[in-house]
């Protein structure tokens, strides 16, 4: 897989979202830098509030009017901040697409699936009606709903929420976009539908060579699906990496905390290990790292300083100061 | 050693914690039942029933975790609503520590309510938007006749123990509050009453993971000081298995196993509970899933498939499956409270796959 010199096909430098209202102004992503690989999967991982989500959206624009974005945000060569809406409307599809957490909202009730589905493929390939059926009918296919010639005349409300969600799939998939973003495609369904649509994806994205934006907040998710993790805590990363070296080196102490809180098998009969507190207020972050008041290792210059990000290795960058002697040590 | 007493022995009245003895059962539920109707058609006739909770039976003793796993859908939900009889059950008795509940000299459903408390999953939702949150907590005491002042020294007790400072969130209201604190807040209030069994309907589902270790970490602890029961309905399973002590699994209104939680995690018998478990993600990207345990979504519970409801998913299912009900009862070669109820596990059922003889 790994050529020589490939460019990366989404590469994000300092992206800042700022939410400005008259009363206030609330700074969802403070200066977000990662790059991603065609054909490789990343993971943000975030609670509730993190930013994860409004990252997302920014590489598609589809931040509201009144959020200031700023920094830049590469997808496929192009610069999405400041595009125009027309141009926004001519990548959203063929080049980047996006599936959401629920599948009834994020589709058309008066449509059935195959008339949505057709819609994309004959705006962007000025396809004729009949054409585009014929794709979208492959489609379902591709995405495993059975009786898919029978589903393709379905509303969505005629279908169950596995179904509309390998629908939105099949949807995203339409004009076979380089980069897919994700955001909780599984958080609401069923474990064993969820399983379902994560082995689903992760065929098709190495099928089609398909970078992938992948949003959770569950830690087991994130284990099954993506090759790069990025942790994210008030808007900022605050841990990049592999998967393998961010699940199990874990040198940011919110990654620490995340993951040991995260009840999974065997931790049965002893408190759970949990991080103080709750996330803070994006509207008023604190002075200096903003994990520094949950922190059980914060020292007296976390609250004043801001924590500097080190570089561990390629791709493996930790925002707090304990990662420096870390370095050191090396 | 010493000469035994000459007067005679006094016998107090039996107090409310004993009432049923150690040994008796905190809640019997026998053959629970609610179908909903569906109506439709001009004339507004029930054209079709949702078999919701299906002839449920089960017991929680005292002091124990039951954990109550399945999917959207299984009646889990609706178990928990008919025990606490926010909905009419359609059939079956239920029985709180020896007394049947609206029975003739049984318990009523209002004396059950006080003992049997409830914390749902929308912590904002199920809080009254316009009342403070030391007024939410000390309503149902003062509505039972408590002394205000001790009403409101109780509210601030329990505060404290849910890990609120009074001085500080007593004033404020419901929107003032985060998610985890809201569900504190739920759960101090479903303990203002004193009651002896908590049923926790995904209480900690919407909670963000390092939140919703406190609050399991906090209802651990309660139920050690207070000497509480809970039935602790979940879809994660990973959750489940951290508090409780038995697990119930439910598929489509029907009980398919239940039994020790180390019995069904380590050793689960039937298909679903299998596929079920291995559908957990698996936290180790070394050892990824990389088979489908199940295909397709649960049937709908209206007019659910004949004889057993998991047939039609699952991969052993004969025609055996498809015309007789399975019952639930314990396997020769388990331990007598790992119930199971399929073919497979009954000798001469007509199962190919059915185990020789053993018990009956």
């Amino acid at each position: 897989m790994a050529q020589a010199a490939q460019t990366p096909i989404v590469d994000v430098r300092d992206l800042k979202v700022e939410f400005r209202r008259r009363e206030q102004s609330v700074a969802a992503v403070n200066g977000v830098t990662f790059s991603l690989m065609p054909g490789e999967v990343l993971t943000i991982l975030g609670e509730s509030g993190s930013g994860k989500s409004v990252t997302l959206k920014a590489l598609m624009g589809l931040v509201p009017d009144y959020a200031h974005v700023s920094g830049t945000a590469l997808v496929a060569g192009k610069d999405v901040v400041g595009m125009s809406k027309d141009e926004l409307r001519k990548i959203r599809g063929p080049v980047v697409s996006m599936i959401f957490q629920e599948p009834m909202t994020a589709l058309d009730p008066v449509f059935t699936i195959g008339d949505q589905i057709a819609e994309i493929i004959r705006t962007h390939e000025g396809l004729s009606h009949r054409a585009a059926m014929k794709r979208a009918l492959e489609l379902l296919e591709m995405v495993s709903i059975p009786s898919a010639a029978r589903r393709l005349k379905n509303y969505p409300h005629e279908m169950s929420g596995g179904m509309r969600q390998r629908a939105m799939i099949a949807m995203a998939l339409a004009c076979r976009p380089s980069v897919l973003l994700a955001d909780e495609p599984t958080t609401a369904l069923d474990v064993t539908v969820q399983i379902q649509i994560l082995l689903l994806l992760r065929q098709i994205q190495k099928e089609m060579g398909m970078a992938v934006v992948f949003v959770t907040h569950d830690v087991g998710v994130a284990a099954e699906i993506s090759d790069q993790v990025a942790v994210m805590y008030a808007g900022r990363l605050v841990e990049t990496g592999t998967v393998y070296e961010v699940l199990s080196e874990r040198s940011h102490p919110y990654t620490e905390g995340l993951l040991s809180s995260t009840v999974h098998g065997g931790m049965k009969g002893q408190p759970l290990d949990m991080i103080r507190g709750q996330p803070p207020n994006l509207a008023a972050l604190p002075p200096g790292c903003s994990f520094a008041p949950r922190c059980n290792q914060a020292a007296e210059s976390c609250h004043r300083v801001d924590a500097p990000s080190v570089t561990l290795g390629p791709g493996r960058l930790v925002r707090c100061i304990r990662a420096q002697p870390l370095l050191a040590a090396e | 050693m010493s000469t035994p007493a000459p007067y005679k022995v006094y016998m107090p009245p039996v107090p409310e914690e004993i009432r049923g003895g150690k040994a008796q059962p905190l809640l019997i539920v026998d053959k629970l039942r609610k179908y909903f109707p569906v109506r439709g058609g001009v004339l507004n006739r029930v054209t079709a029933m949702v078999k919701a909770v299906d002839d449920v039976t089960f017991e929680v003793q005292k002091g124990e975790v039951l954990g109550i796993v399945g999917e959207s859908g299984c009646g889990k939900s609706t178990t928990a609503r008919l025990v606490m009889q926010l909905i009419k059950p359609d059939a079956g008795t239920l029985v709180y520590d020896g007394d049947p509940v609206g029975a003739f000299r049984g318990i009523s459903v209002s004396a059950l309510r006080r003992k049997v408390q409830m914390v749902f999953q929308e912590s904002f939702a199920s809080l009254n938007p316009r009342l403070s949150i030391s007024d939410s907590i000390s309503y149902a005491p003062k509505m039972h006749g408590t002394p205000r002042a001790e009403a409101d020294e109780r509210t601030e007790r329990l505060l404290r123990d849910v890990g609120l400072n009074p001085a500080q969130f007593a004033r404020r209201y419901p929107h003032e509050l985060s998610g985890g604190q809201r569900q504190r807040v739920n759960i101090a209030r479903a303990l203002a009453l004193e009651p002896k069994l908590l049923i926790l309907d995904e209480s900690v589902s919407a909670l963000d993971k390092s939140v919703e270790a406190q609050v399991l970490n906090l209802l651990v602890e309660l139920k050690q000081k207070r000497d509480l029961t809970y039935m602790f309905i979940s879809h994660d399973l990973n959750v489940v298995e951290f508090i409780s002590d038995r697990v119930l699994v439910m598929y489509l209104g029907k009980v398919v196993e239940t039994g020790p939680v180390d019995e069904i995690y380590r050793n689960p018998r039937h298909p679903y509970t299998k596929a079920l478990l291995r559908s957990k993600p698996s936290f180790d990207p070394a050892h990824r899933t990389t088979e489908m345990p199940l295909t397709g979504d649960p049937p709908s519970p209206l007019n659910p498939p004949s004889g057993c409801r998991f047939r039609t998913r699952c991969a052993f299912a004969e025609s055996v499956c498809a015309a007789k009900v399975p019952e639930l009862a314990a396997t020769p070669d388990s331990p007598p409270q790992h119930e199971v109820s399929c073919h497979m596990f009954v000798a001469g059922s007509g199962h190919s796959r059915a185990i020789s003889g053993g018990l009956s």
